[in-house]
């Protein structure tokens, strides 16, 4: 074996190499050479008007895609845009199960969930709508979850006892189900898992979706297809629901699970790398619509990650950037952009945390207390 | 039930050669821990239908377990041993289906935060059998050629951008007749250094006419059989309860004759092209993924001395308001600048993959833009990171690369 190409991919050399490419490239400067408290303001009737916007950058993209050298080009938008006004989180590790749905819930609960990856199950520990409703006493209505696919229609609420009052989920793909016309062939546009690129599950839109789409989102099934007919993609429809949410719904906190990327399971790298680009633009899109939002602008904290990266070139137990099944460096370690109210703009964080941290860090600034979370507030952000 | 509890008897349906092999290592295989052996009994079971090369690293490896003392065997298995299963693994039937087993295990793995000390455990498996394991030179400096790029008439972005860093950039290639002058070359190789399974030519469309002594697999070869595979599965995904993980055991478990597949000639031949299909994944979409994962198995399992591996256009993937505004279903349109992307990106898992294999210090490599004069060679007489503007043709490329 290649002793070159194993000593490659280290937690700690991909962590580096994000924080060097981004001083260089982006003019960040190292977290720890500023002063340790946050400038995230404080106070009751801060807290009640600050909204927070989770966007998991799903789902699976590696460094050398994205911000490593060679993969700048596919994240203009990140870098030109978003990081200067971000706090950067460089070394984030996934140390739970690789699988979408289950490190989406494990991202939501701040606990490494075990449940079934492909099966529609809740999460086994409160989730951060749960905590946030139930500690803040926030009505339904003021915490939604925009998700890409059939197995996260549960990932709303837990079934834990003195919990269980969490997020209502829109599906973009159920509503797109339930308005079309029959007979359109939508073939991997309905594919929802991409871990075996073939498998179409029959989804199931109906009356629920549809009222969803008269009574909140207000738009009717006709201009919702007409708009439809405009985008390229899930994650695009995916964007749409959440950015008419804002409009007409205004929550505090929203949560958006990106999945295009995840075509990469197909072994298509220009399909893989389409993703990773529109996904970008997609990022940029909604930050521009919090600016552009009254209810939003300069209140809302806007959190992007992936939920875990993908297998590296090096590791002989994979196929590269096709799957997240080695557990090796390259696919447990991650990073994390914090944007907007409250945060320190141009500012790279290298200490490791886990993405468990993220609940309780989102407890931290929007006041709720997550009692069974596993991760610790994250110092910078708290 | 438990390794030691083997017995003859339980490989009654194994067969014959896979059963003549386990009840030769009978003791052998009883030492081994349950978190590791239903791994070797996947090989050994389709002893009958393995390539020679992966015959031979299982005669090694079993033997040299045979080999070790108490101390030595328990050192090599340690980490295994110390992986906690299931009361449901262990009575699960692993003798009978390994592969099934190791889904059920690896899943297992992950939910109790096990996989990290079971890849030590395989690491360090790994090492004690590398030590005790003599690994043999490859009779000829391995080559590997990736053809990328049919259909493309003009390519404005860099290529093989990965590849580029280890061997020399050639921007004068004389492409007339190129295709011929590997494919001719390749036979040369077979014809010279002949061995079953030795020398491959993989495309991802339509073959080129191509020597006997050469094995062949392609898209366009297989295209009954992946169709006929698509509509199986179909009609399994349509089933009540089917998922993923159901459809990928399901997959796993296709024979060649469940495919039409009846008493072919070469046994060996068909079951690896059956689970280029139900093992990969993608493979049975994507021509450019089929190609890239023909290649790395043909590396990892057959351990080729000789592969050329040419990339054809994948059907294009349709965006949504495509599939939102037509009702008709339609032909699949092509894509040949998404699959030269594709496929620059499989050359350098080509390269990878073949570096993996012994001998890799003297293995040489060619990416060759198909009908264009830009090609990068790698090998160990050839400087890295260089560019070259001599006009060379692709027979005076692969003889200097091998020479």
């Amino acid at each position: 074996m290649n002793r070159l190409i194993q000593s490659l991919g280290t937690p700690l050399s991909l962590s580096h190499s994000r924080r060097e490419f981004l001083r260089d490239a982006a003019g960040l400067v190292l977290g720890s050479a500023m002063m340790a408290s946050s400038p995230l303001l404080r106070g009751e009737a801060v807290r009640k008007k600050r909204k927070v916007i989770v966007i998991t950058f799903g789902g699976g993209a590696r460094d050398q895609e994205t911000f490593a050298p060679e993969g700048q080009q596919n994240i203009p938008h990140l870098l030109h845009e978003l990081i200067p006004q971000s706090s950067f989180f460089s070394h984030v590790t996934n140390r739970g199960i690789l699988g979408h749905y289950v490190a989406t819930a494990s991202l939501a609960t701040g606990v490494y969930e075990t449940l079934n990856n492909f099966a529609a199950v809740p999460p086994q520990h409160p989730t951060v709508f749960e905590y946030f409703r139930r500690d803040l006493n926030r009505p339904a209505r003021d915490v939604w979850v925009v998700a890409p696919s059939n197995g996260f229609n549960r990932i709303g609420e837990s079934e834990c006892r003195s919990y269980g009052a969490g997020a209502a989920v829109i599906l973009p793909k159920h509503l797109l189900a339930a308005a079309q016309p029959g007979g359109m062939k939508l073939d991997h546009l309905l594919r929802d898992n991409y871990e075996n690129p073939l498998f179409t599950p029959h989804l199931r839109g109906g009356e629920f979706e549809l009222q969803q789409l008269d009574r909140i989102l207000s738009l009717s099934v006709e201009d919702f297809i007409a708009h439809a007919r405009t985008l390229s993609s899930p994650d695009e429809l995916s964007v749409y629901i959440a950015i008419r949410l804002m409009q007409q719904e205004a929550p505090s906190l929203l949560w958006i699970t990106m999945h295009d990327i995840d075509v990469a399971h197909s072994g298509a790298y220009s399909l893989y790398i389409d993703g990773i680009r529109r996904t970008d633009r997609l990022c940029a899109q909604m930050w521009r619509a919090v600016q552009d939002n009254p209810e939003y602008a300069g209140t809302t904290t806007m959190f992007i990650l992936p939920d875990f990266g993908r297998d590296a070139d090096y590791d002989a137990g994979g196929n590269g950037f096709q799957h997240h099944r080695t557990g090796d460096a390259a696919s447990r370690t991650t990073w994390m952009m914090a944007l907007g109210a409250g945060v320190r703009p141009g500012v790279i964080y290298d200490d490791p945390m886990q993405s468990i941290d993220l609940v309780p860090s989102l407890g931290a600034i929007l006041g709720f207390s997550p009692a069974q979370s596993q991760g610790k507030p994250i110092r910078e952000l708290v | 039930m438990q390794p030691r509890d083997l017995n003859a008897e339980r490989f009654g349906a194994y067969p014959p050669q896979a059963r003549s092999f386990a009840v030769a290592h009978m003791d052998t295989l009883r030492q081994l821990p349950l978190a590791l052996l239903p791994s070797v009994l996947r090989e050994v079971i389709l002893y009958d239908v393995l390539f020679p090369a992966e015959r031979s690293t299982i005669d090694k490896q079993v033997s040299a377990l045979a080999a070790m003392d108490q101390r030595q065997l328990s050192d090599c298995v340690h980490g295994f041993a110390q992986i906690s299963l299931s009361r449901e693994l262990e009575d699960f039937d692993w003798i009978n289906h390994p592969a099934q087993f190791l889904e059920r295990q690896s899943a297992w793995l992950w939910s109790t935060h096990q996989l990290d000390t079971f890849r030590a455990a395989a690491n360090e498996y790994s090492s004690h059998l590398e030590a005790v394991m003599r690994v043999e030179a490859p009779a000829v400096r391995r080559l590997g050629i990736a053809v990328v790029g049919q259909g493309v008439s003009s390519w404005n972005e860099p290529l093989f951008g990965n590849l580029r860093r280890q061997g020399t950039w050639f921007n004068r290639i004389k492409s007339d007749n190129g295709l011929r002058l590997l494919l001719d070359a390749t036979a040369q190789r077979a014809r010279e250094h002949s061995a079953p399974y030795a020398h491959w030519y993989i495309d991802g469309g339509a073959a080129a006419d191509y020597d006997a002594a050469v094995t062949t697999v392609s898209w366009s070869a297989l295209e009954p059989l992946r169709t006929g595979l698509l509509r199986r599965m179909q009609k399994q995904i349509e089933r009540p309860g089917m998922g993923p993980e159901q459809l990928n055991t399901w997959l796993a478990q296709l024979t060649p004759a469940e495919l039409g597949i009846d008493g072919p000639a070469d046994p060996v031949l068909a079951r690896f092209q059956v689970s280029l299909f139900t093992e990969g994944s993608g493979t049975q979409i994507f021509s450019t993924t089929f190609a890239q994962w023909a290649t790395r198995e043909v590396l990892r399992r057959a351990q080729a001395l000789t592969v050329l591996a040419r990339y054809a256009p994948r059907q294009r993937q349709r965006p949504m308001n495509e599939l939102l505004s037509d009702v008709t279903s339609t032909a699949p349109e092509l894509d040949p600048a998404g699959s030269l992307v594709d496929a620059d990106m499989a050359a350098w898992y080509h390269w990878v993959n073949q570096q993996r294999l012994p001998g890799y210090q003297q293995s040489a490599f060619i990416a060759w833009f198909e009908n264009h004069d830009q090609a990068v060679a790698i090998g160990p007489t050839i400087p890295r990171g260089t560019e070259s503007d001599s006009p060379l043709d692709l027979g005076q490329l692969v003889a200097l690369v091998t020479g």
